[in-house]
């Protein structure tokens, strides 16, 4: 029989070992404390097509991950895609006529989004909205595309 | 014929009466007058020996379970040459599912079962009787403790038990078959939430020792006192309890992939 204070203390290393693994899973896990409200802004961008590109995807300027996607919603009248996104405070330096393009990783990765700078002056701003934009590539389309292609030659 | 279904009707109202006995059981032993100062020693005591000393079979067997997912894993994932997606898969699977229900069928037997047996051979030997007879109340002093030190324990040992398990898959993958480390937490990140994924796989911990413990010390409470009637007690407990947190699996997940 153990006593009270041994006791007492293997609770307490037992309930200090549960909350160390909380925030293991919470930080090495599910990534969790990355862009928060006072260390990043908001830009959105507008696209004709999405494909598969997710909230959370990465958000990238020469493949390095400065932001994520914070909101997808779609105009309801020009039916487009607009894709909220929060960047790192320290890339304050975008010019305003950057562009942003859908990426796939891999051949069948996940979608992410890569901006591309401009040469303006004037810098992107919390709520900069993108409107220069690539969609996503659709598989299907292409495929698509190939085979009306493929056909015409036969001709 | 008509004893037939009278036996069904009798099975039918026993069971109701079973649902509705320990369902008044749980209540009781929750709404009680809050005498924090009093109950928190008990259940630190309780919490060593539900939660502390369950540990060792927690962390061994997430630490398999991590590393025979990896090696699974990774056996499937190289044909379609995505071993880099390892870590995901493994976190996906042990923070979503394994961990909550493994958790909580070895909680089912290790303390569920202890739990039950203990309070039973109480009822048996009169020891609960006897409190009454001394003006304390057993629920208060035996059943409310181990109840709450069960609640807090499970979505802690979970906890544990997932962190371990992604261990032992990082042991596996990284160090054995060699995926690059940096992929490996990097895709883990990217696909792990913590909302959806990491807070309702605890929260279905916490539901599951609720049922858990909640099963076990109606069993003991309610045993029938005799050597035969504790055994019957620990095994339904360790039986019903696993089948609960089965059947509560399928439900509390078609309600968080339903976006709740």
């Amino acid at each position: 029989m153990l006593g009270k204070r041994m006791i007492e203390f293997l609770v307490g290393l037992f309930m200090l070992a549960g909350i160390l693994a909380m925030f293991a899973l919470a930080f090495k896990v599910s990534g969790f404390s990355q862009y928060s409200t006072h260390d990043s802004f908001r830009i959105s961008a507008i696209f004709d097509n999405i494909g598969d590109l997710k909230v959370r995807a990465p958000v990238t300027i020469a493949g390095v991950r400065v932001g994520e996607v914070d909101d997808i919603k779609i105009d309801s009248h020009a039916f487009k895609a607009t894709v909220e996104m929060r960047i790192d405070k320290r890339q304050n330096k975008l010019p305003s006529d950057t562009t942003a393009k859908i990426l796939t990783a891999g051949l069948i990765g996940a979608n992410y989004i890569e901006l591309i700078p401009g040469y303006e002056e004037s810098d992107l701003k919390e709520g900069s909205v993108i409107i220069d934009t690539q969609p996503a590539i659709v598989l299907e389309n292409i495929i698509g595309q190939l085979m009306y292609k493929l056909g015409d030659g036969k001709k | 014929m008509i004893t037939w279904i009278e036996n069904l009707g009798r099975i039918g109202l026993q069971f109701c009466e079973h649902v509705g006995s320990s369902g008044v059981f749980l209540l009781r032993t929750i709404f009680r007058r809050p005498r924090l100062v009093r109950l928190l020693p008990l259940v630190i005591e309780q919490i060593y020996y539900v939660g502390v000393l369950s540990v060792l079979i927690i962390v061994v067997s997430g630490l398999f379970i991590g590393m025979v997912l990896a090696l699974q894993g990774y056996n499937i994932l190289q044909r379609f040459g995505a071993v880099t997606q390892l870590g995901q898969l493994v976190a996906l699977s042990v923070v979503r599912e394994l961990g909550p229900v493994i958790g909580g069928l070895l909680f089912a037997g290790r303390a569920g079962s202890a739990l039950t047996a203990e309070i039973g051979l109480m009822q048996t030997t009169e020891q609960l009787a006897s409190m009454e007879m001394m003006a304390v109340n057993p629920l208060w002093r035996v059943i409310a403790p181990r109840f709450w030190a069960g609640v807090i324990s499970m979505p802690v040992l979970i906890a544990i038990f997932c962190v371990v398990a992604v261990f032992g898959s990082y042991l596996v993958g990284v160090d054995w078959l060699g995926v690059d480390a940096g992929q490996f937490w990097s895709n883990m990140q990217a696909s792990v939430d913590f909302r959806t994924d990491v807070v309702n796989g605890i929260i279905k911990g916490l539901v599951f020792g609720v049922v858990i413990t909640w099963v076990a010390v109606y069993q003991g409470y309610y045993t029938a006192p005799t050597a035969a009637g504790i055994s019957r007690a620990t095994t339904k407990t360790v039986v019903y309890g696993s089948l609960a947190v089965l059947g509560l699996d399928f439900i509390l997940t078609s309600f968080m992939l339903g976006g709740w």
